[in-house]
């Protein structure tokens, strides 16, 4: 019967060429508030939505920095936002940082639902394209996804039907959360910030273990054990000849000059200290008779 | 007969009042987060926000924060920032964030961050919290490598102080009180929630050197520890000029000494001449004389916040010299073979 009338489910051209080349990125805030907001949902929640806060780059690739939550309510007939509070933060957040406007939204839980595909479109009428981030706190799969999505609208000749959700890169690596280091962001309870010189062994310890790892490489090739790998090579070539070829007699005056400098700075900063007390004694012991 | 072994209630709610000190700041991952990258948006000038959080015990955490807008100095915007505040309490009251202000953070450069404003902004949080720290985060050292994010809270007898408004110097040598005392730093512990762990936990990448590392194993400090040295050189200025202060005030102390020794000598002889005379002795005392009027001594307050300041320097170029000794002698190493 559908002889006659042959219609054609066409995907929207303009929108998935678009799409092939968006990708986005993710700061690690975002997980971080979406976990925090997720852990402090209400009780009767099952999952949590938000909207995310970024900019687009001008490669076309999405940056997404910032996000908060929003109170919604779902049933099995209908999901209604708080669209008012939604209003509220965006105007409360683009006080503090105007540059950053409505990218997308974010929903925990794995996959996308039909209550979604209402949401998105809500979504994409405050902004154009928006992203769909899921975050799967429930670590269903033994791992926690993270994943992005735009919408394809998928009309049948002139009505439309449904919204195709397809995946994007996403680009999770994380360069802040490596600034302050792993270890204090992985645990759940550190005792105390490491200090300068705490910090300067561990990164030493970690160039250590760097360095024996390509010792222990270019033995076994030597021996044999392992094929040699003529990329590996090279960049192992090329990192050691870019230790500048300097004279022993010209880099040992660089280095004792340095460490003079240092020096000097250092017993500046005892006679200041020196110099302080002394001022504060003067200060505070006169006594006027 | 339970009444010998259970406390009244009265007497319960007597000893409620004692209040445990604060020994250390708990702060989540996530506040941490929210901190570096609202003072990295807006570096170089200087921003600050609200910690929220709860007062547990001896232990302040720290759960949450949001930023304040950046506030130009005009008349009608602080209702405006006042209104912003308790929209964003609000909001944030909705979605099960702790609706408690426990303090502020704000961002410095380079160390300076002891005024005067500080100070008031202290008393001010303190009239209304019981307990309120201040955080400050430094973003020009983070580019070190180095974390740096300190808990201050001003020392309870310095608030005793403060408050009566008196800082001439037998006041501070009655109580003890030098410029170490002002502030009070508080160790800082992180804690996250184990969902966040995992996720962290996941999503590490597998190199074993990281952009902490490769920032940390710089080698040019230089411009760094110029900053460093130039703010020194100020503050150094500004306590010269603090000391000069003190020594007109000796000065001009021991002149009218001077003065007051002179008139009396002159009153006393005087009052020998009357007393020759028949006549009664005029007294030995005149307040009405501009001799003997009062100097007000230079509240030391300045002094001390600059000489905390300088030594917050010190400390400072000392931590990055160590580094630099660190990573000098390692280049050393590395090129001997």
């Amino acid at each position: 019967m559908a002889a006659s009338d042959r219609t054609v489910l066409q995907f929207s051209s303009s929108s998935s060429s678009s799409s092939a080349s968006l990708s986005a990125k993710v700061h690690p805030l975002v997980v971080f508030n979406i976990c925090d907001c997720y852990v402090r949902r209400p009780d009767q929640a099952d999952r949590v939505i938000g909207t995310l806060l970024g900019s687009v780059l001008p490669d076309g690739t999405v940056d997404i920095r910032n996000s908060y939550a929003v109170p919604h309510n779902e049933s099995i007939e209908q999901v209604a936002l708080d669209i008012e509070y939604q209003h509220n933060m965006l105007l409360s957040h683009q006080k503090v940082n105007p540059k950053e406007i409505i990218v997308g939204w974010y929903s925990t839980g794995l996959g996308v639902t039909g209550g979604s595909a209402l949401i998105h479109e809500f979504y994409s009428r405050e902004v154009q394209n928006p992203i769909h981030l899921t975050v799967d706190t429930g670590f269903t799969n033994g791992a926690g996804t993270i994943k992005a999505y735009v919408s394809n609208n998928l009309s049948l000749g002139e009505r439309q039907i449904a919204a195709q959700f397809q995946e994007i890169p996403l680009d999770l690596r994380m360069v802040e959360a490596e600034r302050i280091g792993f270890d204090m962001l992985k645990a759940t309870a550190v005792d105390k910030i490491p200090s300068d010189l705490e910090g300067m062994e561990a990164s030493m310890q970690h160039l250590l273990v760097l360095i024996d790892d390509i010792y222990k490489y270019v033995d076994d090739v030597v021996e044999g054990r392992v094929p040699p790998d003529n990329k590996i090579g090279k960049h192992i070539s090329d990192a050691v000849g870019s230790l500048p070829k300097v004279s022993p007699s010209v880099f040992d005056k660089l280095v004792n000059d340095s460490l003079q400098d240092h020096l000097l700075l250092l017993y500046l900063s005892s006679i200041t200290r020196t110099q302080l007390s002394l001022a504060e004694k003067l200060n505070t012991a006169a006594q006027i008779l | 007969m339970p009444a010998a072994t259970a406390r009244s209630f009265l007497q319960v709610a007597a000893t409620e009042e004692v209040a445990p000190p604060l020994r250390v700041v708990q702060i989540e991952g996530l506040v941490i987060l929210k901190i570096i990258k609202h003072c990295k948006d807006h570096s170089p000038s200087l921003v600050t926000g609200q910690l929220l959080g709860l007062d547990v015990g001896s232990v302040l955490e720290v759960t949450n924060c949001f930023p304040f807008p950046m506030r130009e100095e005009d008349e009608e915007i602080e209702a405006d920032g006042a209104n912003y505040q308790l929209e964003m309490m609000r909001c944030l009251r909705e979605v099960n964030v702790d609706n408690n202000t426990v303090g502020w953070y704000q961002s410095t450069l380079l160390g300076s961050f002891q005024t005067v404003e500080l100070i008031e902004t202290f008393m001010n949080y303190q009239e209304n919290i019981r307990r309120c720290v201040c955080i400050i985060y430094d973003p020009s050292r983070s580019d070190q490598g180095v974390l740096a994010l300190k808990a201050l809270k001003l020392s309870d007898s310095f608030m005793e102080l403060y408050r009566s408004n008196n800082f001439t110097g037998e006041k501070l040598r009655e109580k003890n009180l030098s410029w170490v005392d002002i502030f009070e730093e508080i160790p800082i512990k992180v804690s996250n929630s184990a969902l966040i762990s995992a996720f962290m936990t996941e999503l590490e990448p597998d190199t074993p050197v990281t952009q902490c590392d490769y920032d940390r194993l710089q080698l040019s400090t230089s411009s760094l520890m110029e900053r460093n040295m130039e703010f020194l050189i100020e503050c150094m200025d500004d306590l010269s000029l603090e000391q000069q202060k003190f020594q007109f005030y000796y000065r001009s102390l021991s002149r009218q000494q001077a003065q007051q020794q002179a008139w009396l000598q002159k009153r006393r002889a005087e009052n020998m001449a009357r007393k020759a005379a028949g006549e009664e002795p005029l007294p030995e005392e005149d307040p009405s004389n501009p001799v003997f009027k009062p100097l007000p001594e230079p509240s030391r307050l300045e002094s001390f916040l600059i000489t905390n300041q300088i030594s917050n320097y010190c400390n400072q170029i000392n931590g990055v010299s160590g580094q630099s000794f660190n990573r000098l002698y390692l280049m050393k190493a590395l090129h001997e073979d």
